[in-house]
């Protein structure tokens, strides 16, 4: 039943309550296509038991007419999410084998839904790389690969295998997370859908933390309602998350499709940099094309502060990480390798524990914190990251959303950026400036280059405006038609 | 700034991150190349604005101060690399 995994989320659900199929069914058709998908290494860990007793479990709530919003519907967890009872490793050596006896807020709100959860999903370690690359795991091989070729690309990272899953029919729709722009850029590079909504939206608790100012979960969906459907059921207030936002939930699907009419999308200039390939600046212009098209009024706005937001991400997030990153020191779980004494034994444990890019921003971000270093680095990116914010602040007086690429390049071969960190750092040039200033950002698919791999553009909205994102998304998904799938090899 | 190969050591000895004394000359030049394209920051003027930690700039919540959860040592203890008696077993720390 191999037509049962190309369903979109909501064409799915829809054939749930007609009942021409159940939870059963669509499950064991998601788990088969799991199990032949190997060779994408996009699932770290496989559950199938699981999301069989869990389909089971749906069909007979549907039965009593107890069907929730994501009733049977089977997705993919991102492998930086809590799962209770199932390995929860975030792609690091220094997790291997721990399971978490409790459950990360998000996926308890989705399997409180009915949904079903088919596995752990690859991902760079602790969420930390652009390419996937920094997989304990190894990495992830993109769906898509260059017409005529077949090297192997990166799905981008930092939720690649979130991204492949999606991309090859491995799951309906998968969470993922984003701390400088790894839902967003992901999804462009494997022509899927995907959304960072509002910092605070959704609970970070059972996250595993990155950089907490900064991290963010969302869904990832091969249509704009789609992503809508899951963030509906993903966010909420949390007590259990300092910084999670009482406010309401909208039901953003009832965004998507509605008129943009009259909508003022603001253009940044500061996105166009130097040595942007010409297709997606010829993808950005289709893009002001087709929203112009639907009635919006396109307005030139200005970012000063854009070129500095990486700069000041490289500071900030790592400095949060060496602090997150300190609870892993083999005592309490994971790996622990003994040494003479206590020191010792924690500087063996995080040296076999942590991998090269991980062990990188630790030491970038004790360095900025430590004694006559905080003013001169971490203070001053925090000054940086007012004036990043204000810039946007400045361009809501004009327009209601903007619109740029999400990432100056398509995705690109394993390997060919590893050995520069810099190089690999600037996938996020036009991603990270969100995350600074917590607005909410998603990524649409928009076209394909002339190697017919996948572009996406990004939309840009104000605080807890994520319903103008769904609608502006939902029009640039109309008319860009993209119905582009990837060729199967795997 | 560059950074050199006895900061290097430095910073891991307070990261906690054994690096062996043949990695520090280059990881010195990986960390300095990172640290030389952020120096950019300072052709930004700051001067007069306030730091921003987080863009979720409310106060804290509180809540009654009450015991929500506990008394479980068996999940608590699930995942340790060593336990006994319902405690961690650590290396010793006091001689």
């Amino acid at each position: 039943m191999a037509e049962l995994t190309s369903l979109t989320l909501k064409a799915a659900l829809e054939g749930l309550q007609s009942k021409a199929f159940s939870a059963v069914e669509l499950t064991q058709a998601h788990v088969e296509a799991v199990e032949a998908a190997r060779a994408l290494n996009a699932y770290v860990v496989e559950t199938p038991d699981k999301a069989l007793e869990m389909a089971k479990a749906s069909d007979e709530r549907r039965a009593r007419g107890e069907a929730g919003r994501l009733e049977g519907a089977p997705l993919g967890i991102k492998d930086l999410f809590c799962t209770e009872g199932v390995e929860s490793t975030a792609a690091s050596k220094i997790l291997r084998g721990f399971k978490p006896t409790y459950e990360s807020t998000v996926t308890a709100n989705l399997w409180r839904d009915g949904a079903v959860m088919l596995g752990k999903l690859n991902m760079d370690e602790f969420a930390m790389g652009s390419s996937n690359e920094t997989s304990a795991w190894g990495p992830v091989a993109n769906p898509w690969r260059a017409e005529g070729g077949n090297a192997k690309l990166t799905p981008g990272g930092s939720s690649g295998g979130s991204a492949a899953a999606v991309a090859a029919d491995l799951c309906l729709g998968a969470t993922a997370t984003d701390t400088g722009g790894s839902i967003r850029q992901p999804a462009a590079f494997t022509g899927t859908v995907g959304i960072k909504p509002t910092y605070g939206r959704c609970s970070r608790w059972g996250v595993v933390a990155f950089a907490s100012s900064l991290d963010q979960a969302g869904p990832m969906a091969r249509t704009v309602e789609d992503a809508a459907i899951l963030l509906t059921s993903m966010a909420g207030h949390d007590p259990k998350d300092s910084t999670s936002l009482p406010v309401e939930t909208p039901d953003f699907a009832s965004f998507c499709g509605k008129s943009v009419k009259g909508l003022r999308v603001g253009i940044p200039k500061e996105y166009r940099v130097d040595g942007m390939p010409a297709e997606i600046e010829q993808l950005w212009e289709q893009g002001i094309a087709w929203l112009k098209e639907a009635g919006c009024e396109i307005v030139e706005v200005s970012l000063p502060h854009t070129k500095y937001a990486l700069p000041a991400y490289y500071i900030i997030a790592p400095a949060e990480a060496s602090s997150n990153l300190a609870r892993y020191d083999g005592m309490r779980y994971g790996l622990r390798v003994e040494g003479a004494n206590l020191a010792e034994t924690y500087e063996k444990t995080r040296a076999e524990g942590f991998g090269a890019e991980v062990k990188r921003r630790i030491l970038i971000g004790t360095y900025v914190l430590s004694a006559g270093y905080y003013d001169a680095y971490y203070l001053k990116a925090l000054k940086v990251r007012r004036r990043i914010a204000d810039d946007f602040d400045q361009a809501w007086q004009k327009v209601d959303a903007l619109l740029t690429p999400t990432a100056p390049s398509a995705a690109f071969a394993l390997g060919q950026k590893s050995d520069d960190p810099v190089a690999m750092y600037l996938n996020d040039i036009f991603t990270v400036t969100v995350n600074l200033a917590g607005l909410p950002g998603m990524s649409v698919p928009a076209g394909l280059d002339s190697q017919g791999l996948p572009l996406g553009l990004q939309l840009i909205g104000r605080n807890l405006d994520e319903g103008t994102l769904f609608s502006l998304g939902s029009a640039i998904e109309k008319a860009a038609d993209f119905k582009a799938k990837p060729k199967k090899w795997w | 700034m560059a950074i050199d190969a006895a900061t290097v050591r430095k910073v891991a000895r307070l990261a906690r991150i054994a690096e062996p004394e043949d990695r520090l000359e280059s990881l010195a030049r990986e960390l300095s190349g990172i640290l030389n394209w952020i120096e950019q920051l300072n052709e930004v003027d700051t001067d007069g604005v306030e730091p921003l930690t987080t863009s979720v700039e409310t106060a804290l919540p509180m809540r009654d101060d009450v015991v929500t959860d506990g008394g479980d040592p068996a999940r608590v203890l699930a995942n340790a690399p060593k336990a006994e008696k319902n405690f961690f077993v650590v290396p010793k720390v006091v001689e």
